[in-house]
């Protein structure tokens, strides 16, 4: 019988333990895939986060690292300072980049450190139980803002892939999303052309991936994506911030 | 080689160079700058690379990394800028990833002050960040000694795959002595073939990685560690006896304190009490097999330190009860003086004899 869908050798043949409905399946296998298309495993060196992702050091077949919480960009960063010729990228939830990692990643993509950042961003904090983050909606209940987040005494969410964009070590940043098919598909072109950049050593590359979390949120799995699309798009607008061949605006 | 008179935070990171560092990454904090600007300035012709990180924080993740990825790697800091790195420390000796940390103590707690201490003691032996760790800790007393221990150093961290730590002060690192690079000790040391450097298609992944979420796991590697850490212990341990064949009254001191201590032995001596020095040069492992060599003669032990009491407890372990053990100490960046020692001798001295 013909083969019509497979597993990508970009991931290991392991049984991952996200929740039912979670994006984060998506989002690995889309880096997996572009990997094994830029035929890139034998070269690539990884660093996993803590948070949801914390075990992804066993889904990619690749070599990799498990870094403290938050400093995976400077850890990648002495990896790829060793081996300047390897493929070296990070896998970071929104806790983890745009908490307790800001100083990390806001210094790599200043230093233009030529690496690859994975950014999920499901504005929550997932493996702890769903509390506030960052990147949290106004108004959004979690365990720790019960009554909805309040952004006089929290903040406003932060945009992580603005911010950075302003930054001129910055070579690729693009805002992408997973809720649909289409979308799907343009987040793995983003993938790619973050992986290019830094093959091409052009510089720091992220693609910031809006994910669901339906298990923290509280919905199913078909609302959280519409969740998503109605409350976390507006906000956070997908498109390209900054790429190596587009004159940047300042 | 003839000797070349050295300043000691110049005299360390070249000795690292000759021990093979090709990898530096640090921050900027008082009294160790000098070390991350020689860095700076010779890694690169060394065919290395020096990077100034965003803070400790990122200096010593990055070590971790890149001792990771196979490199010989180091990090220099002082006392607070340590407390710092000890998050990444205690995940360095979780993924067995090797690595050398210079420590050169100033006064504490908090901000303190910028003038040599011996406050780090408990921080640097005790392991200091979280779990059920230690890593070898040499305490150089003079600039030769350093250098010695620093060339050396990068093949105990291969040796072991773990994190070496030199701990000095700021005098170790502000002063000059006449210094010769000599060739360490030839160790044997396994290949790294557990470095990320990429799979090339022909072997399974590597992971540097110290979670272990199974509690079975976990007991495994900290059953790994301890077997590593008696290894230290019989390998490692490193002490120097100074007139203790008939001592009556024996100093236990290391580093800075410990050259003072010696010109109050010498003057104790002429004054009729028979003194000498157990010099602790790893002050983890602790030599506390030194305290077996000494003879019935002793009477009694004085802790000398740049603090308020740290060592002490070392010293009472290897004491075991046979000996009074008496201390002298001053913090916060003083000194303490020849005859302030003799003179807590003395009066030691005159209630146990």
């Amino acid at each position: 019988m013909p083969v019509v869908f497979d597993r990508t050798k970009g991931l290991t043949d392991v049984e991952t333990h996200y929740c039912p409905g979670c994006t984060h399946g998506i989002i690995h296998r889309l880096v997996g895939e572009v990997m094994e298309e830029m035929d890139l495993l034998g070269n690539a060196i990884g660093v996993a986060p803590v948070g949801c992702s914390v075990l992804a050091y066993k889904y990619f077949n690749c070599d990799m690292h498990e870094a403290a919480h938050g400093r995976a960009p400077a850890m990648a960063t002495g990896v790829k300072r060793v081996h300047p010729d390897n493929t070296v990228f990070t896998y970071q939830g929104d806790g983890d980049l745009a908490s307790i990692g800001t100083n990390e990643i806001v210094h790599a993509a200043h230093r233009g450190e030529n690496i690859t950042v994975i950014f999920v961003n499901n504005a929550i904090y997932g493996m702890t139980g769903g509390q506030m983050a960052p990147t949290t909606m106004i108004g959004q209940r979690t365990t720790t803002s019960p009554l909805g987040r309040d952004a006089k005494h929290t903040g406003e969410p932060i945009r992580v892939s603005e911010m950075l964009a302003t930054i001129n070590g910055s070579a690729f940043i693009e805002r992408v999303s997973v809720h649909k098919p289409a979308h799907v598909r343009k987040a793995k072109k983003a993938i790619r052309a973050a992986f290019e950049t830094q093959q091409q050593k052009q510089g720091f590359s992220l693609v910031e991936v809006l994910s669901t979390c339906p298990t923290n949120w509280g919905i199913p799995p078909v609302e959280a994506l519409q969740w998503l699309a109605d409350n976390m798009m507006p906000y956070y607008p997908l498109g390209n911030f900054r790429h190596p061949e587009k004159e940047v605006q300042s | 080689m003839e000797k070349i008179l050295m300043k000691g935070n110049e005299a360390i990171p070249q000795a690292a160079i000759r021990g093979g560092c090709r990898f530096f990454f640090g921050y900027p904090i008082t009294p160790q700058n000098e070390i991350p600007e020689y860095m700076s300035r010779e890694l690169p012709k060394a065919g290395g690379t020096f990077l100034q990180a965003e803070s400790e924080i990122g200096a010593i993740n990055m070590v971790y990394g890149a001792g990771g990825a196979g490199a010989r790697v180091m990090t220099s800091s002082s006392s607070p800028g340590i407390a710092l790195k000890q998050e990444g420390i205690s995940y360095i000796v979780g993924s067995e990833v090797p690595c050398v940390i210079v420590n050169m103590m100033r006064g504490g707690p908090g901000l303190g002050g910028i003038q040599p201490s011996q406050a780090d003691y408990f921080q640097s032996t005790r392991g200091g960040g979280n779990g059920d760790y230690y890593m070898p800790v040499f305490a150089p007393a003079n600039i030769q000694e350093a250098v010695d221990i620093m060339i050396e150093a990068f093949d105990i961290a291969d040796y072991y795959r773990h994190p070496v730590m030199l701990l000095g002060d700021g005098m170790i690192g502000q002063m000059m002595e006449p210094v010769e690079f000599k060739e360490p000790p030839k160790r044997d040391l396994p290949p790294k073939d557990w470095a990320t450097d990429g799979t090339g298609g022909t072997r399974e992944p590597n992971i540097i990685n110290s979670l272990r979420l199974d509690p079975a796991d976990l007991e495994k590697l900290n059953i790994k560690l301890q077997k590593k850490y008696q290894e230290m212990r019989e390998n490692e341990t490193r002490y120097e006896m100074f007139h203790t064949e008939d001592a009556e009254f024996v100093f236990v001191s290391y580093g800075t304190s410990s050259r003072i201590v010696k010109n109050a032995v010498n003057q104790l001596r002429e004054k009729g009490i028979k003194a000498g020095l157990i010099r602790p040069i790893s002050v983890w492992p602790f030599p506390h097999r030194a305290f077996e060599e000494l003879p019935a003669s002793v009477r009694a032990l004085m802790a000398v330190e740049m603090s308020h009491g740290q060592m002490i407890d070392d010293v009472k372990i290897g004491a075991a009860g046979r000996w009074p053990v008496g201390f002298h100490g001053r913090s916060g960046g003083m000194i303490p003086t020849e005859a302030e020692i003799v003179e807590a001798c003395e009066n030691m001295f005159a209630e146990v004899k």
